[in-house]
């Protein structure tokens, strides 16, 4: 069957459906929250229709600067430290044999699926004092006794980590697999040690994959809405608990949605730029 | 008339010109093979014969009918793809079936006719088969079995034998035609090689950036080639530039050719005169000429001759062997009835 | 060969990261007294009886499977003519409903979660349990729709030309040849989006969270308001259904390939 555009009536049945569900459920929804950031709080119901700009306005303040400020600063460090473990991780694992890549696979994406509420509840029990792993220190005697190692920066940071590793290792590894595996040999037969071809062949070779990665990695961590609750401190919460907190425990519907449409600019002009990259690379 | 009519059959992707005005009459039990260079637009013509494509103009006409309109699975026709796509979900027998099965046919039939299809291509016992279980030559077979299960009015092939290795293809052609032989059925086949358009077809249809060079029959397309595409395209020639006085004499690198004469008002051309027709004699007789290299392939021997910064080839059998070799000085004969006069 | 032991103790480091807080939840959740010590105090499954026998834990068990069971065969629905649709035809412009259909998933699902919390209460059916069930169905509806576009690229055109040549029309040829060889790649599709499903935390809480209460709400819930081994065992469980599909995917799929590890023009 060649490829040809439609003409009767009966070729554009079947995209009636999925476009009318995307359209209703998801472009509606959007359109309404982007009105509701301009509406006006309601205490008595959700918001009542308006035209203001109150609710972008308290972006200035100094207490939204800091949460903005920590949010990205955050998204940034787990971003970084996930591509730095993954890419060495992804190509040893592109090495492996078929079946022990696809045990890996099957428990990366276990991993991933898992909730971040059962992710959060994990670590807050091994980072506890009752259950945790300082009782393992302790038994080999690195530690005089068991202590909490949380709510804390670590343990936010830790779990974030936790959360988007296996997200980071499945993004890399259609490209890293497809890694011309002679381009490593090459090196190897002109003299550099493994880890030298790693940084002069690989690295190099991959490098707007891994910019790509990096933004990529930064807007799924930006996303994340329950570790900061369950393992840090309210000094630790992001963007994305701040607008759950507002919209459903303040009621602020306006000011949350005002914050979601600054997160989609953000996350937006990233992927954006993703795009941009990967049309480079394409280019090149 | 009964059989296949192009009229003026063309079509365009574009401003790019894929088939240029193409008329043909093909008459029933004819075996054609499409042959060219590929992008000559032999395949898209096929898929246009099959409504795969459809014409930007002109008419196909099959028994006098209209064709241009009718979706391609009303038109009652067997195609064998390049690929073969055979269906990787079914096994041998349902391959075959599949015609049959979705023109609700009953089961017991669809197995009667398989079986009698398995014998054809002789691989009875296979239906149970699956596919990535066969040979090349094998997976060949069952395509060309399924394309034939429901005996239709047309069997289309692309490049059928372009996967299998040399030794299988020349076992195939000679199947492929023995098979249409026997069931009489109107056959178009493209090819791109010309031995396998040689081997099978009673009609040769040469194709060239889009057009009809020469259609005939394989030896009348050797043995008189319409230009000098034909004639390079098929085997190999030696095209030589001539020039012709007003009496029509022909001279050719700078000796005459007795016995051949040009057209009416040809003042010059090309003559085309096959390896295995030119003579090689004494030096003195006919164009004097030096041999550069001397190719002994066992069954023939191809010697190249230079004749006044020409490369004339000539092919003889081991049988007259004459002990020529590089460096020795030769005559070169042109035998008049074996030379093809061309214009440019 | 001290590369290789680095390498293997580097794989090795990486997996107990990954392995450490779930076994330590699946200690938990032995404890035979209700507290969350680890190791464990004695030996009992108690807990996983009473994920299945406390009303509480059941009723937010059931509520989940149906969740994503109905959430997931919703998004195959759109998915599949849409993957066809894009397949079949020459239509730039519907490569719009492609963008939206992956936008959900790339976006941080707050945002999302929001959208449909705002459409929702604009609309008047806040917190009907069929609103969760749709929220889902649009925000997984990547899932299936990138499985089976790709399982549609897999496809041989002139599989589907030969199927005309010989006398099928368009609704044949999907019937016959393009939904058997489309088949693994919806169920996958809905596997992927059925266990994310079961996993969805915000968009569950912000579209039902004051009617139904979920499994990853009830756990939730419960990290607030009083801690319980069965929060463990129900832990312990969604690891291993995860497990457990992940597993027969690429049991009888080829995992590798939906994970882009072969061109898929190639």
């Amino acid at each position: 069957m060649r490829r040809e555009p439609p003409r009767s009536a009966a070729d554009y049945a079947p995209i009636v459906f999925p476009g009318v569900m995307l359209l209703v459920f998801f472009v509606i929804p959007f359109s309404i929250m982007f009105a509701v950031s301009f509406f006006r709080r309601n205490p008595a119901g959700f918001y009542s229709p308006d035209f203001v700009f109150d609710n972008y306005a308290r972006f200035l303040t100094p207490f939204f600067g800091t949460v903005l400020g920590f949010s990205l600063l955050l998204a940034i460090l787990v971003a970084i430290i996930c591509v730095a473990v993954s890419v060495p991780f992804t190509v040893l694992l592109a090495r492996a044999s078929r079946r022990a890549q696809t045990l890996w696979l099957v428990a990366l994406l276990s991993v991933l699926s898992l909730s971040e509420v059962i992710i959060g509840f994990s670590w807050s029990t091994l980072l506890s004092r009752t259950a945790g792993i300082t009782n393992l220190f302790v038994a080999i005697g690195l530690m005089e006794e068991p202590r909490a190692l949380l709510p804390g920066f670590g343990a936010v940071l830790t779990g974030m980590v936790y959360q988007a590793l296996p997200y980071t290792i499945l993004i890399l590894y259609p490209a890293i697999v497809r890694l011309d595996p002679t381009l490593m040999e090459a090196a190897r037969t002109l003299g550099a040690s493994p880890v030298r071809a790693f940084f002069n062949v690989v690295v190099p070779a991959m490098r707007n994959t891994i910019v790509a990665t990096l933004i990529m990695v930064f807007v799924f961590a930006l996303g994340s809405y329950l570790l900061p609750q369950i393992l840090g401190r309210p000094r630790h919460w992001t963007l994305s608990v701040l607008i759950t907190d507002q919209a459903i425990l303040q009621s602020n519907m306006p000011f949350a949605a005002a914050m979601a449409v600054f997160l989609v600019l953000i996350s937006l002009a990233l992927v954006g730029l993703t795009v941009m990259a990967g049309g480079r690379r394409d280019a090149s | 008339m009964s059989g296949l009519e192009l009229r003026d059959v063309t079509k365009r992707f574009g401003t790019f010109t894929a088939v240029d005005s193409i008329n043909l009459d093909v008459p029933d039990g004819t075996f054609v093979c499409l042959l060219g260079p590929s992008g000559c637009g032999k395949t898209t013509l096929l898929r246009m014969i099959a409504g795969l494509e459809e014409p930007s103009e002109g008419f196909i006409l099959i028994d006098g009918a209209d064709m241009t309109p009718v979706p391609t699975h009303k038109r009652n026709l067997g195609m064998v793809f390049q690929s073969l796509a055979l269906f990787p979900h079914l096994n041998v027998g349902e391959n075959i079936a599949y015609p049959l099965r979705i023109r609700g046919v009953d089961a017991a039939r669809q197995k009667a006719r398989v079986d009698e299809l398995l014998e054809l291509i002789h691989l009875p016992g296979y239906a149970e088969r699956g596919i990535s279980q066969l040979s090349g030559g094998q997976r060949q077979r069952v395509a060309i079995a399924r394309a034939l299960a429901l005996s239709p009015k047309l069997f289309l092939l692309d490049e059928p034998l372009s996967a299998l290795d040399a030794k299988l293809r020349e076992a195939m052609q000679v199947e492929l035609r023995q098979l249409q032989q026997q069931l009489g059925i109107t056959t178009i086949v493209v090819t791109h090689d010309q031995r396998e358009a040689m081997t099978m077809a009673d009609l040769v249809v040469v194709m060239g950036e889009a057009r009809i060079r020469q259609a005939a029959a394989p030896v009348e397309i050797y043995r008189q080639p319409a230009d000098a595409f034909v004639a390079d395209f098929i085997g190999s020639t030696n095209l030589l530039d001539f020039a012709a006085d007003s009496t029509g004499r022909i001279e050719v690198l700078g000796g005459a050719i007795a016995g051949l004469e040009a057209p009416d008002g040809l003042g010059q051309g090309r003559i085309s005169i096959r390896p295995e027709d030119v003579h090689l004699v004494a030096p003195g007789e006919g164009h004097d000429g030096t041999v550069t290299f001397v190719r002994d392939l066992g069954g023939t021997i191809e010697t190249f001759v230079d004749v006044g910064g020409s490369t004339i080839v000539a092919v003889t059998t081991p049988r007259d062997r004459t002990g020529i070799k590089a460096g020795d000085k030769v005559g070169v004969v042109f035998p008049p009835e074996a030379c093809v006069v061309l214009a440019r | 060969m001290t590369g290789r032991i680095l390498q293997h103790l580097f794989l090795g480091l990486v997996g107990l990261f990954l392995a450490m807080p779930l076994i330590v939840v699946a200690g938990v959740s032995v404890n035979e007294k209700k507290s969350l010590t680890f190791p464990p105090d004695g030996f009992s499954l108690a807990w996983y009886g009473e994920l299945f026998t406390d009303p509480g834990w059941r009723g937010a068990l059931v509520a989940s499977v149906l969740l994503a069971a109905f959430a997931a065969a919703l998004a195959v629905i759109i998915a599949l003519p849409l993957a066809y649709f894009l397949w079949r035809r020459i239509a730039p412009w519907a490569n719009i409903f492609r963008l939206l259909g992956v936008a959900p998933f790339i976006l941080p699902p707050v945002i999302t979660a929001l959208g449909f919390l705002s459409f929702w209460a604009t609309a008047g059916v806040y917190g009907q349990p069929v609103t969760a069930v749709i929220s889902h169905a649009i925000f997984f509806v990547t899932l299936p729709l990138v499985t089976i576009s790709l399982g549609f690229t897999t496809i041989d055109r002139a599989l589907v030309e030969a199927a005309a040549t010989m006398g099928a029309d368009d609704r044949t040829i999907v019937r016959t040849i393009i939904l058997p060889l489309i088949v693994p790649y919806i169920i996958s599709g809905y596997a992927f989006a059925f266990v994310l499903s079961l996993n969805e935390y915000i968009i569950a809480y912000m579209t039902v969270g004051f009617t139904v209460e979920t499994l990853p709400i009830k756990v939730f819930n419960a990290l607030r308001y009083g801690y319980t081994p069965t929060m463990a065992s129900a832990s312990v469980v969604f690891v291993l259904v995860a497990a457990l599909v992940f597993g027969l995917i690429a049991r009888f799929g080829d995992i590798r390939r939906l994970l882009g590890a072969m061109r898929s023009d190639g």
